[in-house]
């Protein structure tokens, strides 16, 4: 047992790199997760999936499958979308959600066309789902480092950040961080997206932010709390994905993501706060 | 009179180029206790929002005499609160704090202490670990005006901040507001209950896009002016004429 559990790590080095790169993004991509869906932007994580794809294509169709130039399109492009969405909604004419429906398409529909015209649909595969087997010691680093720079932001934005999602209008009434907060924070998604996208492509990279995420409100009635919950069951969730998909030979991003969807269903079923199978149990109720 | 704390200088505002509040001018001395009495659409929330800077004149101009956003506390109408989120009340409350932790100060045991005091002035002592989305709304409000007492503002803007609130929690609130007033605070609350205002309110201003009175509240509350701004029609008029009140009185 403990031999099928450890020696996948022992003897290969490409799996101790994809441990490694799935554990940073464990630690930042569900945070994130947890303040998208307590704004109820569950998902813009996936529009926002969409919207890297032409900056990705870019930066390969110009470098090859170097990680590094198609971080840096992949990032560029996510931002000029969530700033461009998140700016026209400030003018309050349309919803974010609408602005960004409409900025994240134009991003999709550019990147599928350079993608087809450049290029093969083997490609667009390869750009859209990853490779965690294959992260070389530059990826890991700029993995490791979006990791520590997001959670050192969260940290210092985390007050404002959420009041923002509670009562954004006394935020306004009461300081000027309003708009910074909710810029920075669409920073942070973007980045944790460009580096989730280096492990797991840009589809699986928003499955390990939101799972987690939604999964912990089951488990915790505060924020903190369910930053926490939401963290361990990335880390379980990307260890068991790593090891399932090793001993039975199949696709390691999506078994990662589906280790994290299974923790989801779980917690659906039997969370402390709200879980269908507590329901079933009806206990008595109180004096007062 | 004591020196005003605020100041409209024929000031108008509105929407798209329509006016809701359609060229008043006075003053609100330091520590007055203010009602806003008028029907729908006559411009009472959009008053308080101007105030608060939420809003930009049309035209003229709003004097705050150097209060700038910290000494400025609003309660507003329509609380765009997600009710849902996971936060207790406990945390709620201390957001008031705000003007002295900032963004990312720390709660020392004397702040707690101090929303614990809040907390037991609206009678929510029991309720502070609960999530806000276990209250009931009247508590919920409570809950806002534990959250304004401890913004500690010289400035209080309050719309209709007794909606959805049984009668014994609003002789509650009423006490505070008596008290916040006489610490020296100035109190603007838009009100509906006539009956209320005539007990506690000891002025009075009626607005109906212009100001119909404003001053001692039996000077103001007469059953003619009632009765004016009980006829006031709200439309907008899509084909109004540009207003050239302005100019007028320049050229008298």
């Amino acid at each position: 047992m403990i031999h099928a559990v450890l020696d996948p790590f022992v003897e290969f080095a490409f799996m101790r790199r994809a441990l490694v790169g799935c554990l940073a993004i464990s630690m930042t991509a569900p945070p994130i997760g947890v303040f998208l869906m307590l704004r109820r932007m569950s998902l813009m994580g996936d529009a926002m999936g969409h919207a890297i794809l032409p900056g990705a294509a870019i930066g390969y169709l110009l470098a090859g499958l170097s990680l590094f130039a198609m971080s840096l399109g992949g990032f560029a492009a996510g931002l000029a979308v969530a700033l461009a969405a998140g700016l026209v909604a400030r003018s309050r004419v349309i919803r974010e959600d609408a602005s960004l429906a409409g900025f994240y398409l134009i991003s999709l529909a550019l990147g599928v066309f350079l993608v087809s015209v450049h290029g093969t649909n083997v490609d667009l595969l390869h750009v859209l789902f990853g490779s965690v087997l294959a992260l070389n010691d530059a990826a890991l680093l700029l993995v490791a480092s979006i990791a520590t720079v997001s959670l050192v932001t969260l940290a210092v934005i985390y007050r404002p950040l959420v009041l923002e999602c509670f009562d954004p209008y006394y935020l306004r009434s009461v300081s000027h961080w309003s708009s910074p907060t909710h810029l920075i924070f669409l920073v942070l998604v973007v980045l944790n997206l460009v580096a989730g996208f280096q492990a797991l492509g840009t589809l699986m990279a928003v499955g390990i932010m939101l799972l987690p995420a939604v999964g912990a409100r089951f488990w915790a009635d505060n924020a903190g709390g369910m930053i926490a919950v939401a963290i361990v069951a990335a880390l379980l969730s990307s260890f068991a994905g790593l090891l399932i998909s090793y001993h039975y030979n199949v696709p390691t991003g999506p078994t990662v993501i589906l280790a994290c969807g299974a923790f989801y269903l779980f917690s659906m079923l039997a969370g402390r706060r709200g879980g269908a199978l507590w329901g079933l149990m009806p206990a008595k109720h109180l004096e007062a | 009179m004591s020196a005003p704390a605020i100041s409209f200088h024929n000031l108008t505002l509105g929407y798209d180029r329509h006016p809701a509040v359609h060229h008043i001018t006075g003053e609100v001395a330091q520590g007055a206790l203010l009602a806003v009495v008028g029907s729908n659409g006559a411009g009472k929330s959009t008053l308080l929002k101007a105030i608060v800077g939420e809003l930009k004149p049309l035209s003229g101009r709003l004097d705050l005499h150097g209060n700038g956003k910290h000494d400025i506390a609003y309660l507003p109408q329509v609380v765009d609160i997600d009710r849902g989120f996971p936060i207790s009340v406990f945390d709620c409350v201390a957001m008031g704090l705000w003007h002295e932790t900032g963004a990312s100060g720390g709660l020392d045991p004397s702040c707690d202490a101090r929303v614990a005091e809040a907390l037991e002035t609206v009678s929510l002592t029991g309720l502070a670990a609960r999530p806000v989305g276990a209250l009931s709304g009247g508590q919920f409000q409570r809950v806002l005006f534990a959250r304004l007492l401890l913004q500690d503002a010289k400035i209080i803007l309050l719309d209709e901040p007794f909606r959805a609130v049984d009668a014994r929690t609003i002789a509650d609130l009423i006490r505070l507001i008596g008290q916040w007033q006489g610490e020296g605070r100035t109190v603007i609350a838009v009100l509906h209950d006539i009956e209320l205002v005539r007990r506690y309110f000891p002025e009075t201003l009626l607005l109906a896009r212009d100001v119909l009175a404003w001053g001692e509240t039996p000077s103001v509350l007469t059953p003619v002016n009632l009765d004016r701004s009980r006829r006031f029609d709200e439309a907008f008029d899509d084909h109004a004429a540009v207003c050239h009140t302005d100019e007028a009185r320049e050229t008298a």
